[in-house]
């Protein structure tokens, strides 16, 4: 079941509560450059929008410190609010709070799962938080009958998981 | 480094945050190495994203101290622009990356520190430092886990993969010591509330490195030995030749943007 965490509840609240919905509208096209499915928004990266001395100020958080598509995402805003006519914009990195996967939108999640990617599955990670062995749901077939392959996958925020009933490998988006 | 004692909060923190920056860029070089080296394809994933982590980490700690030094300097000017003497990392972070079992003892090492040393800097009174890590942390756990399960792997695995393990953690043993050690620089920051006391982790590092390293049928080497000088500028001849290859393009073309 997709729960709805408060992280998420407090970004939802803070979008609905902004004197700018068009300017937010328009970044739910600045889609993840590595996942192409899910928005930035959907993502939890874009965290606010304000107005400073004339700038329309965008702020988007890393979702790991490495994250080499920062770049792509930080310049897939500017361009995609330029061609809405809009071009006094700055984006800011901000790192606090730090990003975390419950900041992933429920729409998100379901993006995800039918991209073939498995949503991070907290219940499964048991007390130690961190990526389970085996148990993670094939975003294929549905079978809890899977492995995980490696703890590191294609990118920093996935592990590589085999599901033993299709035989199809998967990635699965790491809970942090 | 009596003249230290004085120096103001704004600098200290700016040498501080550098020495931060520095540990981070020279260990994620080290461990880029493995790219499309690595054992099998999925542990040069796993390393390549270790690497990643550790050169954003560097990113973050650079790009403060940029602002910090507020001289038109930018993170790149402290990764690039740098001579091996400005570098103050910790010696252990610039060693090469030898074999898998050399590679796999320093990333325990360091991961142990810093699972000991990121939940106390999340602390800090500097709130960007605590931002970065409090970021920083969550990856460590998964590095920690990662270089855990291959001590025990390869220490309670064959005859050679035991022997290899126990001949790194005795030419390693020795470089483990500079990290709990504070100059005045850190004492002063540590009494302002912006840096950790790493003195104080030296023994719970030691009771955690020693269960794992026991549970993998290794024994933890006797302290004969120490090397120190790193945050001081004086390196061992690795770094040189680190960033040789890591600076080169930046000094090459200097300016250079595509």
């Amino acid at each position: 079941m997709i729960q709805q965490h408060a992280t998420w509840v407090e970004r939802l609240q803070r979008r609905e509560a902004s004197p700018y919905p068009e300017i937010w509208n328009i970044l739910d096209q600045v889609k993840d450059p590595e996942i192409p499915v899910i928005s930035l928004w959907e993502l939890g990266v874009l965290c606010d929008v304000s107005y400073e001395s004339g700038n329309y100020v965008i702020s988007i958080t890393p979702t790991y410190s490495g994250c080499p598509a920062m770049e792509t995402m930080r310049s897939d805003v500017i361009s995609t609010l330029a061609q809405a006519g809009i071009n006094e914009v700055r984006v800011r990195t901000q790192l606090a709070p730090a990003w975390t996967t419950q900041n992933l939108s429920p729409a998100g999640k379901a993006k995800l799962q039918e991209y073939g990617i498995a949503p991070p599955d907290p219940e499964a990670c048991g007390s130690c938080g961190l990526t389970p062995d085996a148990g993670i749901k094939c975003p294929r077939c549905g079978s809890l009958d899977t492995q995980r392959i490696s703890e590191f996958g294609s990118t920093a925020c996935k592990a590589l998981f085999q599901c033993q009933q299709c035989l199809e490998p998967f990635d699965y988006f790491k809970h942090i | 480094m009596d003249s230290m004692q004085n120096m103001d909060l704004k600098a200290a923190t700016l040498e501080y945050v550098t020495r931060l920056g520095d540990d981070s860029v020279v260990l994620g070089h080290r461990i880029s190495e493995w790219t499309s080296n690595g054992p099998f394809l999925e542990e040069d994933i796993a390393l390549s994203n270790v690497a990643l982590d550790y050169i954003g980490r560097a990113r973050m700690y650079y790009s403060y101290a940029a602002e910090l030094a507020d001289d038109g300097r930018t993170e790149d000017d402290f990764a690039y622009l740098r001579d091996e003497r400005a570098f103050r990392n910790l010696l252990i972070n610039e060693l090469p990356r030898g074999d898998f079992a050399y590679t796999i003892v320093r990333q325990l090492f360091v991961d142990v520190f810093n699972s000991l040393y990121l939940p106390r800097l999340m602390q800090s009174a500097d709130k960007t430092i605590a931002a970065i890590a409090a970021k920083a942390i969550k990856e460590t756990q998964y590095h920690l886990r990662r270089s855990r399960d291959w001590t025990l792997r390869l220490g309670d695995g064959t005859e050679e993969s035991h022997q290899r393990m126990q001949k790194a953690l005795d030419a390693l043993w020795g470089y483990t010591h500079e990290m709990f050690e504070l100059d005045a620089l850190e004492q002063q920051l540590v009494e302002a509330g912006v840096a950790v006391d790493s003195t104080a982790l030296k023994s719970a590092w030691r009771d955690q490195v020693a269960a794992i390293v026991e549970e993998a049928t290794l024994t933890c080497p006797e302290d004969s030995w120490a090397v120190r000088g790193g945050r001081i500028g004086y390196h061992t001849e690795n770094l040189g030749h680190l960033l040789t290859e890591m600076q080169f393009v930046h000094r090459s073309y200097p300016g250079c943007r595509w």
